[in-house]
């Protein structure tokens, strides 16, 4: 059975500008419960790499630059 | 003779701790106390800084027993109808003697309970009978301070493995725990004397009602992997048939939450605006008439606080929106709900086994015992009805400080070599297949039919449907692939969910009665039978490696109950209004 690649709109948005992965910092992805968040080693910045999401807002309240903005995913908002 | 594969780092423990949310840093702390010599590891899935359902606080304390307000038996008494009979109140009575010692714990570490101008316990009435919520307006230090504990206490702890089976001894003990790694897929064996699970609750069994797989009133990192875990290595599992159901805030699914606003003057109320029910209590019978009402001509059911005071209102507001689930400001915000003049919509959540809620867990006694020897439960996933917070740190004391007893009587048993490697190879193989069917889609088939025909009111026909369909997603099983470690981790899920649906479906269709409201309100046996159903309901995994269940007596009552409150939680409807 082959697959195919199905993109959805992500609930969790980092600030490019603001994130300071490029210098070390990967404390979103090591507090998110469910591990969906990650480092673009290119970018030098965290993004949600999985939709799968409980708002439950470690990410953004640990966050040391105020990077990272939770929102309602899609489907409840 | 075979021997382990040098894929996997072999570790070992006196202590494994698996979970380290709520019950498990405790555990981990309390074995280390009882004896600091112990090797004591605290393992998971996520990261211990911010895992588990208390990731960004608590509200508060659904069951504090605080001398002054309440009595260990005045509690168990509570419990005991509460869950319609069937509890083993050893257990409960256990709690409750280490409720207080408990809260004063957690308070010299620095966790924030509400006081009143004397120094005294603020406690709060909601439940039917006696006064037990204590509010922690500043509830959301919680995990920092279990963290700095674990620090202090020296506690081994590796985060981001998870375990995805308990190995067993020669005698059937336990022996240890396979473990994977959801970022690299390495895998790890950890050889144990003993193992706590607090793991948590089955929180990923039913869908919620937005499709949306992640958006569960459980913290949907635990998608019953204590359960599963228990079942296979041989453990007995308790009322898994008085499932979880809870009233939610409608498409957030978080709680709205009625133990904060409800000693603040808010209430539970149908479209009209009016009360339906006495007591905003999370029970079975409270479920079932927010079910009827919801259904009624009156639904749907809704938190009303708009005829609060400005004060009142923005005090809920602090709390709600920045402890436990501080998107729910978000949530209101982008739907225009303001408390103070728009009630808030509320509905059913999805089905799960949770013993912090209801009483669906592993089968443990006073002393957290599984009938494992050596291994534990604490937390929601340990049956002990109604257990909370507060029961999940005092049977994690228990179980750690028992464990660490048990270290010193016992031998470290030897691993079985066939064993792990059946499990590695078990756990690698969807890594191995190109295509094939995904977790996502498989983990939302099961859930979706645990939706169609497991959730109550239970149908007999309907659930031996459902298990027809499991059987045919078992056979799935072996398609199922991941792409990479992070789906592999899904993957392993997936395996958990389908052993607690069938689980579940098992159970359910044993108890033939109705009992626990809408919990398991079986449409064809319409009617409680305390003749032939006063009884427990046990799993384990039979012969055929199929749920098989059986009665378990109920101890004698350690605290009798008196006649004229017996049903009082089945009067919860105001005006005793009966509707059919
Ligand atoms: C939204 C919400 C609100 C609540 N509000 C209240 C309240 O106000 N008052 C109250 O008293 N109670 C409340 N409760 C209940 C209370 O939070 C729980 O009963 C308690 O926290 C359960 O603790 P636990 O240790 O069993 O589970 P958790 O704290 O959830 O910990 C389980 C841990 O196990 C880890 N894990 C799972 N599977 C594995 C695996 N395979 N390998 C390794 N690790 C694993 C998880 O990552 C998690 O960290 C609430 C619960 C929720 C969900
Ligand atoms: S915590 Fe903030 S700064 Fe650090 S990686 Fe994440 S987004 Fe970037
Ligand atoms: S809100 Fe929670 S689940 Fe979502 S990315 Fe942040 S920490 Fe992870």
């Amino acid at each position: 059975m082959p697959l195919a690649n199905t993109l959805t709109s992500v609930p969790v948005t980092v600030d490019q500008e603001k994130c300071i992965a490029d210098k070390g910092c990967t404390v979103c992805v090591d507090v998110c419960p469910l591990d969906v968040l990650a480092i673009n080693a290119e970018a030098g910045t965290a993004y949600m790499k999985y939709d799968e999401c409980w708002y439950c807002m470690p990410c953004e309240a640990d966050c040391p630059t105020g990077a990272v903005n939770v929102s309602i995913p899609y489907l409840l908002r | 003779m075979t021997t382990i594969s040098k894929e996997d780092s072999i570790l070992e423990a006196d202590v494994l701790v698996i979970g380290g949310g709520t019950a498990g840093p405790m555990a981990a702390v309390k074995a280390k106390e009882a004896n600091p010599n112990l090797r004591v590891v605290l393992l998971e899935k996520a990261n211990v800084k911010r895992s588990g359902a208390i990731s960004m606080g608590m509200d508060g304390l659904n069951n504090a027993v605080i001398p002054g307000h309440a009595t260990p038996e005045q509690y168990v008494k509570e419990i005991t109808i509460a869950n319609d009979g069937i509890v083993n109140q050893k257990t409960v009575m256990a709690y409750a003697r280490g409720s207080y010692d408990m809260i004063k714990l957690l308070d010299s570490w620095g966790v924030k309970f509400e006081k009143d101008e004397t120094g005294d316990y603020n406690v709060k009435k909601v439940h039917h009978l006696g006064t037990y919520v204590l509010p922690m307006p500043e509830g959301h230090h919680m995990k920092k301070i279990l963290y700095r504990q674990l620090k202090r206490h020296r506690v081994q702890v590796i985060n981001r493995y998870m375990a995805t089976r308990l190995l067993t001894g020669s005698n059937g003990q336990v022996a240890g725990a396979f473990l994977l790694n959801p970022r690299t897929a390495e895998t790890a064996v950890i050889r144990a004397k003993t193992v706590i699970l607090c793991t948590g609750a089955a929180g990923r069994l039913g869908l919620p009602s937005s499709g949306y797989l992640f958006g569960t009133y459980e913290n949907p990192t635990n998608a019953g992997d204590g359960y599963a875990m228990a079942y296979h290595a041989g453990a007995e599992l308790s009322g898994l048939e008085c499932y979880q159901i809870n009233p939610l805030i409608k498409d957030y699914n978080g709680p709205a939450c009625a133990y904060v606003t409800g000693p603040m003057g808010g209430y539970t109320a149908n479209s009209k605006g009016e009360r339906f029910i006495e007591c905003d209590y999370w029970s079975g019978q409270m479920m079932l008439e927010f079910y009827r009402e919801l259904e009624g001509g009156k639904g749907p059911v809704f938190l009303k606080m708009d005829h609060l005071a400005e004060e009142t209102i923005s005090e809920i507001e602090t709390i709600l929106h920045s402890n436990e689930r501080p998107s729910r400001g978000r949530f209101h915000e982008r739907r225009h709900t303001n408390y103070r003049d728009k009630m808030v919509e509320m509905h059913i959540s999805e089905i799960g086994f949770c013993s912090g809620h209801s009483a669906s867990g592993v089968w443990v006694d006073e002393n957290a015992r599984t009938t494992v020897p050596g291994l534990y439960g604490a937390g929601d996933m340990a049956a002990v009805p109604h257990n909370y917070m507060l029961g999940a740190f005092v049977y994690g004391q228990i179980a750690g400080e028992d464990a660490a007893a048990y270290c010193a009587d016992n031998a470290m048993p030897e691993l079985d070599a066939a064993q792990v490697n059946q499990e590695r190879e078990r756990v690698l193989a969807p890594l191995k297949r190109s295509d094939g069917i995904t977790p996502y889609q498989m983990e939302y088939k099961i859930r979706r039919m645990v939706n169609d025909y497991l959730q109550p009111p239970k149908v007999t026909r309907k659930m031996e449907i459902a298990r027809e369909r499991f059987a045919e997603v078992r056979e799935d099983m072996q398609y199922l692939c991941a792409s990479d470690p992070h789906e592999l981790m899904r993957a392993m899920e997936t395996h958990f969910i389908l052993d607690c649906a069938e689980m579940a479906a098992a159970a359910s269709l044993y108890r033939t009665e109705s009992r626990w409201g809408l919990y398991h309100y079986r449409v064809d046996y319409p009617e409680t039978d305390n003749d032939t159903w006063f009884t427990h309901v046990q799993t384990i995994k039979g012969e055929d490696t199929m749920p098989a269940c059986f009665k378990r007596p109920i101890d004698p009552y350690i605290v009798e109950l008196d006649e004229e409150e017996k049903d009082s939680y089945s009067k919860l409807r105001i005006n005793n209004f009966v509707q059919q």
